[in-house]
Parts: structure tokens; sequence; C-alpha cells
């Protein structure tokens, strides 16, 4: 009995981690079959099922008709969208921080709206836009409808870290002889750059992840995912689950190692 | 501004300022100006080309005039309501599932996790590297007829119940609305856990103690002072939920069946393959009108105005 | 009123400056010459206007009104990176980015100065912090980010440097060191310095002068002494230390001497020390510091020497803290009067409910307008020993 006991009292106390683990790995769970699957040799034309264990997709990622491409484009389109949201998005974000100015509200809902938006909403109505205006579908109207929907993001991130910069360091810098473009690029600037760097980050895989405003404003263009959409129903190459794979090592890896480096400075400043 | 003399006291009438402003006028409408164009052309704008083109009538051969067809909007809501009423029901659950799921994971990022912390919120934030298409592609292999998960549901005669409750269909979990809901959740479960991280995180942690040392159990302490500390981060991560799980269509397409579709998938193949727009976008304004109903609703009902 | 020097050759002079947002004014107009190389504290609650005074002076705020002079140049409107002045901020406002020696060399940098190594080393040793050149602000404590603020601002040799609550955010034990450090630096390198602090005796420690603010005006102006013995205000009076103030009548003058009736006694004050009109039947508040006065028990009142101002009262509370003891008197004529004994021969007798004579030397009576709020400044002085 005591032994029950104290197996209760154990549960009860590590509920939380045990719940939280489980979530945690209902969230990894698809990354392990995607990366597992990643060495599948499939029979037939979708990779679901587990058959036998294979390299061949890793030693040829390319090897599938125009999936590279769609790859290359999407890095494309999210590199112009996150520089595009990022600098709109900055010059909004300190706007609302730093000045006093008129329908202050109607840009700050301007702002929200696109984020409590349906996707498929925004996607519906650009659309409708696009078509009245005989707007040839592509690779810029892809673009523009990305920069539009990262702004908001931007602005939310960037918004957050300006606030919580002391206003004094600025007038600090003034009074050390720094004029306003000298203040702007050697305080303002690398203060707020965490936050610029984390709209922007997150500008980035938002426009490389984006399918739905994509695939209602891309005409005939195909971007990666919806080259996977579009595998999804004709057959899906192993490929898919090697740059699936790669990605998410690439991306751990960046930050893990970002994070080293982080710990070592302050160590040895420290 | 005017300069006094020194021997001028009477104050000059100042400009009504508050303390952060600059000599610069025009500079935050100068700032402001490209990112709002882009907005407004690109956001606004096009919604009110959405409404005009849903009272509109005509074909793609001949063109479409506003002719102020209101019926569309009647027609499109007697016939596709029951997708409408999915979209809430299906992004409703997702939601609480969400909830439920998420809580103890930001809890314990929050308090429980000590130096494991920073790796946690790195796992759950790289998934979002991925494709969410190829993870959402991966739950085909997870759910699969005959897989594992589904032989252990079955064998536990999960499955039995859930079918009699009519969301799965015999020993299939594929195609039909647990996994829709399923995949939603798995979706759009980081949307809630990091609202609910940055509200758990600026909880001081002695709050606990205190309440600990003023008589409350556990229990009691999450449920008075945890809990309703943490509703900023319940009232966003929601919305941030709710939201685009409604207006999803790829989970339905991609985990579900004809009988799963939602709202968005309507919407999609109006658009690009019936080509029917006035219906299109009288079902898209309606969501959108839902959408912003609701939301409106609840951030009044919950008292957290300042979201963004 | 500071200064008579014919010399203005690096004094700070504000003329008819005043501060308003919107409808709350936040600085009356105000004239105030800062002579060159004193040490000047503008002192006064929080919300009195001395650091908006002090921001305009470093160009980040502009006066609504009025001239501010650096010497004989006019800066009223030049911006604050084109003045001489250099400030160190409340919080210190160091760059979290830099490390402490681009911290200190920012200025010299800005104005293009390209080797600045000797120059910070030097600085960095005044402070007494070389060792720390290459660490940042968060890895130091508060006391030498403190410094390293000084240091930042010293370096570019201002004409004056402007402090604002340098100390605030420091322990009291820190406080008092860095009181005498500054002071220690401010003799060294003779700049004049501008400190603004809400600490009473944080200002009489270090300032040769004092300007004492309140709701947008200089009340009173002088140096710390000055100030304490000859409050012209009650708003001085209680803000710096402690005052007993009595309500009095005139009733007659003998000589240099006002002879006052209070409460059915008699009370001598030097006219030199009346601010206020004294006109005979015309109300006037006397005033004096509680460390003046001499505690006798009644029953030995036969022993205090004649000519000095006495008043009777029964004792309501006591406390002992060490270099002396603090009384509460109840008298008819002030409801609380506040004494205190250096502790040298204690009279056991001086318990709470002990009948007493209050008398003190009629010389360190002083007088004030009857037209004022008699506890203007007291709870501010509360606020002081909270903090």
């Amino acid at each position: 009995m005591g032994f029950l006991k104290s197996i209760g009292r154990w549960l009860k106390s590590h509920f939380v981690v045990i719940a939280g683990l489980i979530t945690l790995g209902y969230l990894l769970l698809p990354n392990v079959v995607v990366t597992v699957f990643s060495f599948n040799k499939p029979k037939g034309r979708f990779n679901y099922e587990w058959q036998q264990f294979s390299t061949d997709a890793w030693r040829d990622p390319c090897g599938v008709a125009d999936m590279c491409g769609s790859l290359s484009l999407s890095l494309r389109i999210a590199f112009w969208a996150t520089i595009g949201a990022t600098v709109l998005g900055t010059m909004i974000a300190f706007a609302l921080v730093r000045y006093r100015f008129r329908a202050r509200g109607a840009v700050n809902s301007l702002i929200f709206l696109p984020m409590a938006m349906p996707e498929v909403v925004m996607a519906a109505s650009l659309l409708t836009l696009f078509l009245n205006l005989g707007a040839q579908l592509g690779f810029w109207t892809i673009l523009i409808a990305h920069i539009m929907f990262c702004l908001s993001f931007v602005v939310v991130a960037v918004k957050a870290r300006v606030m919580s910069m002391d206003p004094r360091l600025e007038e600090a810098a003034r009074d050390l002889y720094a004029g306003p473009v000298q203040t702007f690029v050697r305080v303002t600037l690398p203060i707020a750059a965490p936050g610029i760097a984390a709209g922007a980050l997150l500008a980035f895989a938002l426009s490389f992840d984006d399918f739905i405003i994509t695939n209602f404003n891309a005409g005939s263009t195909v971007t990666f995912p919806m080259f996977v959409w579009g595998s999804a129903q004709r057959g899906t190459p192993v490929q898919i689950n090697v740059i699936g794979t790669a990605m998410f090592l690439v991306a751990v890896l960046l930050v893990l190692s970002g994070m080293v480096i982080g710990n070592r400075r302050n160590r040895q400043k420290a | 501004m005017a300069t006094a003399t020194p021997d001028a006291p009477p104050l000059a009438p100042a400009p009504a300022k508050k303390p952060p402003r600059r000599r610069g006028r025009w500079t935050p409408y100068w700032l402001l100006l490209p990112g709002l164009l882009w907005l407004f052309v690109f956001f606004a704008l096009p919604m009110v080309y959405q409404a005009s083109t849903s009272v509109q009538t005509g074909s793609l051969e001949e063109g479409y005039k506003v002719t102020w067809h209101f019926a569309t909007y009647w027609d499109a809501l007697s016939e596709y309501w029951p997708q409408f009423l999915r979209s809430v029901l299906y992004a409703g659950a997702a939601t609480i599932l969400c909830l439920v799921l998420g809580y103890p994971l930001a809890y314990l990022i929050a308090f429980r996790a000590g130096r494991w912390r920073n790796l946690i919120m790195i796992l759950v934030i790289a998934p979002f590297f991925t494709s969410f298409l190829i993870r959402t592609l991966a739950w085909k292999t997870i759910l699969a007829d005959g897989g594992p998960v589904v032989g252990a549901l079955n064998s536990l005669h999960v499955l039995d119940v859930t079918s009699w409750l009519g969301i799965t269909a015999g020993d299939r979990v594929l195609a039909t609305p647990l996994a829709v809901v399923c995949g939603l959740t798995y979706n759009f479960l980081p949307f809630m856990i990091l609202p609910l991280y940055t509200s758990l995180e600026r909880i001081d942690g002695r709050l606990h103690e205190a309440a600990g040392d003023l008589y409350a159990r556990p229990f009691t302490t999450f449920r008075k002072v945890t809990f309703p500390l943490s509703m900023p981060g319940v009232v966003s991560g929601t919305l941030l939920t709710f939201i685009p799980a409604s207006g999803d269509y790829v989970n339905a397409d991609l985990l579900g069946s004809t009988d799963t579709r939602m709202i968005g998938n309507v919407i999609q193949t109006q658009f690009l393959r019936i080509l029917d727009y006035p219906t299109a976008a009288a079902l898209s304004f309606i969501l959108m009108a839902a959408i912003l109903i609701m939301v409106t609703l609840y951030i009044r009902k919950s008292g957290t105005e300042d979201l963004v | 009123m500071t200064s008579t020097d014919t010399d203005h050759g690096g004094d700070v002079r504000l003329s008819g400056i005043s501060k308003a947002y919107g409808t709350f004014t936040a600085v009356h107009p105000l004239d105030l010459t800062i002579p060159q190389g004193s040490f000047f504290a503008l002192l006064g609650a929080s919300g009195c206007g001395k650091t908006t005074t002090l921001r305009m002076i470093a160009g980040l705020e502009e006066p609504s009104a009025g001239t501010v002079y650096l010497g004989e140049q006019e800066v009223t409107h030049l911006a604050p990176y084109k003045r001489p002045v250099n400030t160190v901020f409340q919080s210190y406002a160091l760059f979290p980015h830099l490390d402490i020696f681009e911290n200190v060399a920012f200025g010299l940098r800005r104005r293009g100065i390209k080797s600045v190594k000797k120059q910070v080393d030097d600085m960095l040793d005044l402070v007494q912090l070389g060792e720390q050149a290459r660490k940042k602000p968060h890895q130091l404590s508060g006391g030498q980010q403190q410094r390293v603020a000084v240091a930042r601002a010293l370096i570019n040799t201002p004409k004056v440097l402007l402090l604002d609550e340098p100390l605030g955010a420091l322990d009291l034990k820190l406080r008092r060191q860095m009181q005498l450090e500054l002071k220690r630096i401010q003799t060294e390198v003779g700049i004049t310095f501008v400190h603004v602090t809400h600490d009473q005796e944080e200002a009489m420690t270090m300032a040769d002068t004092v300007a004492v603010m309140n709701a947008g005006r200089v009340e009173q102006l002088g140096s710390p002494a000055d100030l304490y013995e000859n409050p012209q205000t009650t708003f001085v009076a209680n803000f710096l230390g402690t005052s007993n103030l009595i309500e009095a009548e005139v009733d007659a003058k003998s000589g240099d001497e006002i002879v006052l009736k209070a409460g059915g006694g008699k009370l001598l004050l030097p006219e030199a020390r009346c601010s206020a009109p004294t006109r005979t039947g015309g109300k006037v508040l006397v005033g004096v510091r509680p460390e003046k006065i001499s505690l006798t028990h009644a029953a030995d009142a036969g022993d205090i020497p004649a000519g000095r101002n006495r008043i009777t009262g029964k004792i309501a509370d006591t406390s002992f803290i060490g270099v002396s003891t603090q009384y509460v008197i109840d008298s008819p004529v002030c409801p609380e009067f506040e004494v205190y004994v250096q502790n040298i021969d204690r009279d056991a007798r001086l318990t709470p409910g002990a009948e007493v004579v209050l008398h003190w030397n009629p010389a360190h009576t002083f007088g004030l307008d009857a037209d004022q709020d008699i506890d203007a400044g007291v709870g501010s002085v509360d606020e002081e020993a909270a903090a």
C-alpha cells in the first residue's frame, strides 16, 4: 500500500511535467515520422507506409522534377518578403511607440485585423482585387501578399522590444554628442536589433511556409508548399521528407549554436 | 517659440504635447505611410472589392456587374450552412484541445523546466521550420488504417466509443472528423502555447509561495492565482487558435473526406475551381463578419483589450 | 542672489525659463545663476520641476519661454549634442550593447576623436574601474555602474555636469560613500556640477548652494547652513530637517527683538530672523529646530536661566535612537512639539506623561509669514525617512 501511495504522490507532484511532456511528444511526433520516412523506399507513388531502409532520397534530394525549383522560388520570395515586411513593420513600430499622432486607434486596428482574419478571407479578397485590376498572377502577386500578412507580425515583435527600451538611452546618446542619425545607428538600432531580428525571422518562417494565401494568388507559379500540396494529390516523393528533415535540423542547429556561442561569450566576460 | 526677456515672466502658451515627443511633427506620418498604405491597398481595399463582388451577377464570359443581388448571401447560407457549422465545431473543439494540451506544457516551461527551459522552447518552435504541409501529411502515416495508433485505439475499444459518438467511422480514424480535429489541434498548438507561456512567465513565482503560505492547496493556488493571472494568455491563445482553425481547409482536405468539408474548402473550391466569384465572395464575407463579431464579443467579455 | 561676481565666464544663467505641458505648468518662470565651478543642488520632492529644469539645461527639453545661457553663449534652442554639457542620468542609461570602455569612449568618438585609449583608461582609473573596461554594464554592481555613468559624462570635460538623482538607486551605505566620492571628483576636476535630488541630506552634504524647489518654483536659495538656520517659508522649514512651528501674535518690539504672544506666554524673536511683516497684532509663525531646545522637568523650572524662550507641555512619546533621544511634547501652543536631546546626562524622570518646560535661546528662533500652510513640505519629509 505504501508503495502505491508513494507512486500516487509522485504522479501528483509531477502531473504537470508528465502532461507537458506528452504534449511535447504530440508536437514532435510528426517530425519524427517525417525524418524516419525520409529513409523509406516506398512502393508506388505515395510515401505513407514503411517499406525498407534506403538513403536514395538523401543522395539525390533534387531528383524530383520541379521540386528544387519551387524550393528556391519559396526561398527567394521569403527573402524579399522578409526584407519588405521588416522595413515597413519596423517603421510602423517606431512610429507607434515613439510618437503621438492622430487616428492612433484606426492605425492599431489596421495592424491588428490582418492577424485576426482567417487566411482564406484575406486570400480570397486579395484575389478579387487582383482579378479586378487584371493583374498577372505570379511572383509579384505572391510577394505583395506575403509582405501584407507578415507586416503585422513584424510590428508586434519590434513594438514589444522598442517599448521596453529606456528612452533615456537615446537621450544619453544625444547628450554625448551623437546627432539624430548617429543616435539611431549607434544606439537605437543595436538595442532594437533583437526585436527586429525576431520579427524578421517570424516573417521568413511565415512567408516560406504559407500555403493558403499563396495558393489563391500564385496563378500557375508553384512555391514549395504548393508543390507539397500538389504531390499529396499526385504522389509524395521521399525527397519532400528529406527537405523537411533538413530544414528542421538546420533550424535546431542554428538556434543551438547561437545559444552555445551566447553562453560562452557571457561566461568569458563574467 | 517665443524667447522671453529675463523680466517678462508671463507664460507663452506652450503647444500641447506630451513628454515623448520630437521636434519633427510629420515624422510619425512619414514612418507610418508606406506600411499603412500597403495594408490599405492590399488588405482593406480588397475587402471592399470582395464586398462588391458578392453582390454582383453575371458570368465569367460576359463579365460581372454590381446588381445589389443580396440573394447570393441567402443562397450561399442555405446551401453551405452545414460547412459553416462544422467549421465552428471543429475549430472550437481544436481550440479546447489546444488549451487543455498546451497549458501544462506552457506551465512546465514557465515554472518547472529549470535549465531545460530553452531546449523545450526550441523544440516547441522548431517544427515551424518544417513545412506544415509535410508535417500534416505525416499524420496520414500516423493515423493510417491498421497502423499502431489505430490498432491500439481499437484494442482499447476507444474507436467503438468514438464511432458511436459519430466522430470516427468503423475502425478508421483517417478521413473522419477526429482526424481533422487532431490535425487542426496539432497545427495550431504552438499558437496556444506561446501566448500562454508569455503570460505565465510574467507571474512572480513568489505568488505561489504566498498562496501556499495563506493555506491554499496547490490546486487552489492554480485556480485562484495562476489561472486568473494567465487570462491574457488564454484569451490571445484561444483567438490565435480559433481564428485560423475556422478558416483552414488544409487539414480537412488532407486528413478528412467529403463529409468533413469545412467552409474554407467551399470558398477555395468556389473561387479556384468552380469560379463562381459572387458566391465565394459572399461566403468569405460571411466568415469574416462572423469571426469579427465573435472576436469582438469574446474580447469584450474577457476584458482584455490590449492584444496588439 | 547667488553670485555677485562680475565675471560670468562659465556661469549657467537661466533667465525667465518656464515649461508647460498643455495646461500643466511644470516650471514657473525662473531666474537662476549657477556660478562656474560650484556644486549646485536642486532639491525638491518628486514632481516639483527640478528634473525638468535640469533637462532644459541639458537641451533634452525645450523651454516654453525664457533663455538659457552657458557663459556668454545662448543655448536655449541648441540641440543637446551641440551643447558643452553632459548628464549623469537617473538609473544611469548605460548603453547595454556596449562594454564599459566603449560606453566611456562614446562621447569622444562621436566628436571624431580617433585615439581615445589613453583618455578612457585615465578616466576609468579616476573612478577606479580600470579592471572592468571590457565588461558589459549589466555585469557591474549598482555603485560601479554609477561611476561608469559619471566617467562617461566627465571624459568630455563639459562646462557643466548635470546629475539627475544619481544616487537614487543605491542603498544607504553606498550612497554615503558615493556622496563623498562625487564631492572628491568635483573638487579634483573643478567642473560645475548641477545635482538634482529629493534627498535633503544628500543636497546638504554635497552642495555649496542649494535651491529648494516646490510646485515649479524656487522656494529659497542659499548655502545649506543658511537654508537650515534661516528658512524663509514653511515648506523649506519642514522639508529640510524638522521644524516646530507655533502660531503667535506680535505684541511689541523692543530694540531689535520682537515680543510675541503665544498661548498666554511670551516669546522673543530677533527681528533680523523674521521674513514676515510684523505689525503689532499681526500673526507670525515662530519656528525653532528640535535640537536647539532644552528639556527640563517641571519640578526644576526654577533653575532655567532668565531670558530664554519657554513653553510648557507634557511628554507624549519618547524614542531612544542612540546619539540622542527624541521627545514628542504635547503643548498648548503646538500639539506635536519635537525635541532632540543629546544623550549626555539622561534625566530618568523624562518619561511619557511627565510635565516639562521647553526652553531655548531666543537667537535660535525664526519667524515666517503666517499666511501659508503650516504643514507644507511635511509629507515629503516622511517620504524621505522611508527611502
